[in-house]
């Protein structure tokens, strides 16, 4: 394999992607009717290249492996998407979004790629109104924007804590628009099982019809990837339960490198873990840190008297309480970066002063919002301010509009009224950062296949900035990948369609039916979710939001011995050409036990602390993360050579032509 | 909590289904419903029986794809939510628990729990989009002010999620509120109106078409929906309905 060439167009930083869009090759449209694309998911990323991709005039093919594109994990983004437009008149600019959000990924990212994303951010608020996304609108009429955390200004539009379902399924109508044109052939319930390379190039991909269990065959031209991160390595994530990081580690495994794995986002504020039945972590929104006042009690008996059910949060004085983000980070506050509100809540857990039976949670508490907002109103209507049941009672119809939807799903998960009691959070696992390695072009390693949105590296660095995932989801879809493909399908224009029968075809196809058959055939003794368990532990307990060099070498001992484990005594129920969730599980778990020991390989070589990789060898005296610059400037790009343990270190150098790189400080 | 299962078995489309009869013991209270489902399925696989198959993904109620009819109602006992973020607190020590599919013509049954509910994505494809190109040169966002009641209107109408309750729960098997949904966002917004009367006309035809059955107005798919969208869209969708056939 060739040296990592990043392929960033020449000029200076705000002419590059102008510069770029004008010089790169072109299809005509007669010959983009030639061409056949695959798209292998249908999140903000996959929808969007699908639906723009299929306007230009290509044939689109896209896969997902839910019932419906729709119903993606896009979907569940809640809080907003970042752009540049400055409606607010406070200050904001393309250039303030580039630098907030190279700052916030703690300086490990592509300077290149982020300011083409801070540039293009303006264009998706555009294009999704014209679409009919009812975002969030004031008394005149015009957009609203709220706050998200790392930035100082109000640059994010949402639709109540919704925004990801209306901005998906937006995508989505643009995409049936072309299905209903025959420009897009929807794949649902097909699960991408392998890439097939034909003279080393992508050329196609296997699939499993998930329904009736056959295997296909697609031929295309370029293959996109966009099948989002792989949170569900911890097992307990945010992400949705079919979430994996098997299309990814399958074109990893063909070639293509896999960048910073151990990058990942472990968000500040989700539903405490309940017991040992739990399946998934439900997140509530960062939007509410807005409003919302994280605090534990100073004192370690009210912990005990709060544990033991003697004591209600609401009893405890003002004086009695440690807004602990507030007493660190005077600047930001409530709002300071996600990796940064995490650890500070683990660093008070760990010390004792969880609030809940496991110990293992803070408040996020409304009352001053409430009342805030509430007298606000009254003041407003003109009616007595100093009426305190008329003015919590305003102030809650205030936050109900606000976080409506997130404050019922906290009740209906918790048994707890929101309204009257603070909130109980706590850190889990939500996003990943890390990705399969691309260029400027968002190609891969490999020729012809492409990866967009969570899936890719390029964007956040260390640390992913509060809405700015439906910002990249979007800018790649919408506005980067569909021109810097033709770039790529300019020399495929006399090929002509592409024959399934090939002997590459052949070979993949029989090595996927041999892996499934395998599993059915294993007739071990645990079950799929047993394994996957295991693996969450170890992910947790030993690369979670600490990590050091001891606990880091064990992990990769025990993620191996759990693979082999694994291999050897897993049971998959049923037969292979039916609807069989198990085994579709069970292909998946086998890709997270192999991505986990690269995870952690990749976390023990970065001994330095960046964004939400902590290393406890490199903090400051303060116990804030500690970078190290001058050894670990760069990206981690891994190629595969066997197994995950063999795998080979590449390092693309990050060049901060614009940007002076200095520490990181939110106080 | 210790509770007697009654679910729906099918092995596939084709096949006859029939209600099995199972218990299930130690049921934490903070268990979700699906959590219980799966903890079922693992004690059937160590068992060496078939686990039940169902549709489910995000468990946070957004992504529409949990279906289940549990005790006659779509999603369950508790209102505004979906089967994912339904608690076992809702159900007693003892409880017998009813579990079918989302029935209805239009939705066949897949196996046991699942339905293949991709009629709804094609009356989406007939007209559930407003016809403009995604090159990103489109006039400034903020050039339209919308009304923000209206602007909340579309939004209250746009967040369905396409589960299907509402079918499940009609006696006709109407998809109405459904389309409606779909129908009032975009007729409530500027940039919708434009295709107004193709869009109605169309998405009517292809629900239609795809054989779920007539509104009269019983209101059962409003009760059911797990997230509150109300009547009075079907109300909206007839009136666009009417406009549309009278000026077609």
């Amino acid at each position: 394999m060739a040296k990592l060439d990043s392929k960033i167009p020449q000029g200076s930083l705000s002419e590059k992607w102008t510069n770029h869009k004008s010089n790169i090759n072109l299809v005509s449209p007669a010959n983009k009717r030639m061409i056949d694309v695959i798209v292998v998911g249908t999140g903000l990323a996959g929808a969007s290249a699908s639906a723009t991709l299929a306007e230009l005039g290509y044939n689109v093919k896209t896969f997902c492996f839910q019932d419906s594109p729709r119903r993606a994990h896009s979907i569940a983004a809640q809080g907003g998407i970042n752009a540049a437009k400055n409606y607010q008149g406070d200050g904001d600019s393309t250039y303030r979004l580039f630098y907030d959000t190279i700052k916030g990924g703690d300086y490990r990212s592509r300077e290149s790629n982020v300011y083409r994303l801070a540039e293009v951010s303006t264009n998706i608020i555009d294009q999704c109104v014209a679409q009919g996304v009812p975002f969030a609108r004031d008394y005149g009429g015009l957009l609203d924007n709220r706050s998200f955390g790392g930035v100082l200004v109000s640059r994010t539009f949402y639709a109540k804590g919704q925004t990801g379902q209306q901005l998906l399924l937006g995508a989505y109508s643009a995409m049936n628009r072309q299905i209903g044109r025959g420009k897009i052939k929807m794949y649902n319930r097909h699960e991408m099982m392998d890439l097939v390379l034909i003279d080393g190039k992508a050329r196609g991909i296997i699939t499993r019809n998930l329904v009736s269990g056959e295997i296909e065959r697609h031929s295309a031209h370029a293959v996109v990837i966009a099948s989002g991160g792989y949170g569900n390595v911890f097992f307990l994530s945010t992400n949705a339960m079919g979430s994996n990081v098997s299309a990814t580690w399958k074109i990893h495994k063909r070639g293509a490198y896999f960048a910073n794995p151990c990058f990942t986002q472990i968000h500040p504020t989700c539903i405490p873990v309940s017991g040992e039945h739990q399946s998934k972590l439900t997140l509530m929104s960062e939007s509410l840190r807005n409003d919302g006042r994280i605090w534990v009690p100073k004192r370690i008996e009210d912990v005990k008297a709060i544990r033991e059910g003697k004591l209600q949060p609401t009893e405890i004085a003002e004086e009695d309480r440690d807004y602990y983000l507030e007493r660190r980070y005077p600047a930001f506050g409530n709002l300071v970066p996600r990796d940064v509100a995490s650890r500070a809540a683990k660093e008070r857990c760990d010390a004792g002063f969880g609030v809940n039976k496991t110990g293992e949670a803070v408040y996020l508490d409304f009352a001053d919002a409430i009342l805030r907002y509430g007298k606000e109103q009254a003041h407003v209507k003109g009616w007595d301010e100093s009426d305190t049941v008329l003015v919590k009672k305003l102030g809650q119809e205030v936050v109900r509009a606000k976080y409506g939807n997130l404050f019922q799903m906290y009740e209906k998960i918790v048994d707890q009224d929101p309204y009257e009691t603070p909130m109980m959070i706590y850190p889990a696992v939500h996003y990943t950062m890390g990705g399969v390695w691309v260029d400027y072009n968002l190609m891969t390693s490999i020729p012809g296949c492409y990866a967009i949105g969570e899936a890719n590296f390029s964007d956040h660095g260390a640390n992913r900035l509060g809405a700015s995932a439906l910002m990249q989801g979007l800018a790649d879809g919408y506005f980067v990948l569909p021109y810097t493909i033709g770039d790529y399908l300019a020399d495929d224009i006399r090929t002509g369609t592409i024959s399934t029968d090939s002997p590459e075809f052949e070979a993949a196809e029989k090595e996927v039916k041999q892996r499934l058959e395998a599993f059915i055939n294993n007739k071990g003794k645990h079950s799929v979710d047993y394994y996957h368990r295991k693996l969450g532990k170890i992910m947790w307990d030993k690369c979670g939001m600490s990590r050091n060099e001891k606990d880091l070498k064990e992990a990769l001992r025990d993620i191996k011995a759990l693979r082999e484990d694994f291999y050897k005594n897993v049971n998959v129920p049923g037969v292979t050409n039916e609807f069989n969730e198990q085994l579709a599980k069970a292909g998946r778990v086998a890709d997270f036990l192999e991505l986990g020991e690269l995870f952690a390989k990749d976390a023990l070589e970065r001994t330095e602390s960046c964004g939400g990789h902590f290393r406890e060898e490199s903090q400051t005296p303060e116990g804030e993360a500690l970078r190290d610059d001058k050894n670990f400037t760069f990206v981690s790009a891994w190629e595969h050579k066997g197994e995950p343990s063999k795998a080979k270190l590449h390092k693309e150098v990050l060049n901060y032509e614009e940007i002076e790189v200095k520490t990181r400080s939110y106080k | 909590m210790n509770l007697t299962l009654k679910i729906w078995r099918q092995a596939n489309a084709k096949a006859k289904g029939e209600m099995v009869t199972y218990s299930i013991s130690d049921v934490s209270p903070d268990m979700s419903f699906l959590e219980m489902m799966d903890m079922h399925n693992e004690l059937l696989i160590d068992r060496g029986e078939d686990p039940v198959a169902f549709d489910h993904d995000c468990r946070e109620g957004i992504c529409g794809m949990c279906s289940m009819f549990i005790n006659g109602e779509a999603h369950g006992p508790d209102r505004l939510v979906t089967t994912c973020q339904l608690h076992m607190r809702k159900f007693k020590d003892g409880d017998t628990l009813t579990i079918e599919p989302f029935r209805a013509n239009a939705f066949p049954v897949i196996k046991d729990l699942a339905v293949d509910r991709s009629a709804f994505d094609r009356i989406q494809q007939a007209g559930g989009f407003v016809s403009v190109n995604t090159s990103g040169n489109t006039q400034d966002a903020n050039a339209i002010p919308i009304d923000k009641h209206d602007a909340d209107k579309a939004f209250d109408a746009a967040t369905c999620i396409g589960c299907g309750a509402c079918v499940a729960s009609c006696k006709n098997a109407s998809a109405m509120l459904f389309v409606s949904a779909k129908v009032s966002q975009y007729a409530l917004l500027p940039q919708g109106k434009i295709e107004a009367t193709d869009r109605v006309l169309n998405m009517v035809n292809q629900m239609d078409e795809e054989g779920f059955g007539n509104c009269t107005n019983t209101g059962a798919c409003e009760v059911e929906c797990p997230k509150g969208i109300s009547l009075e869209n079907i109300a909206r969708m007839n009136r666009e309905y009417l406009t549309a056939s009278l000026k077609d």
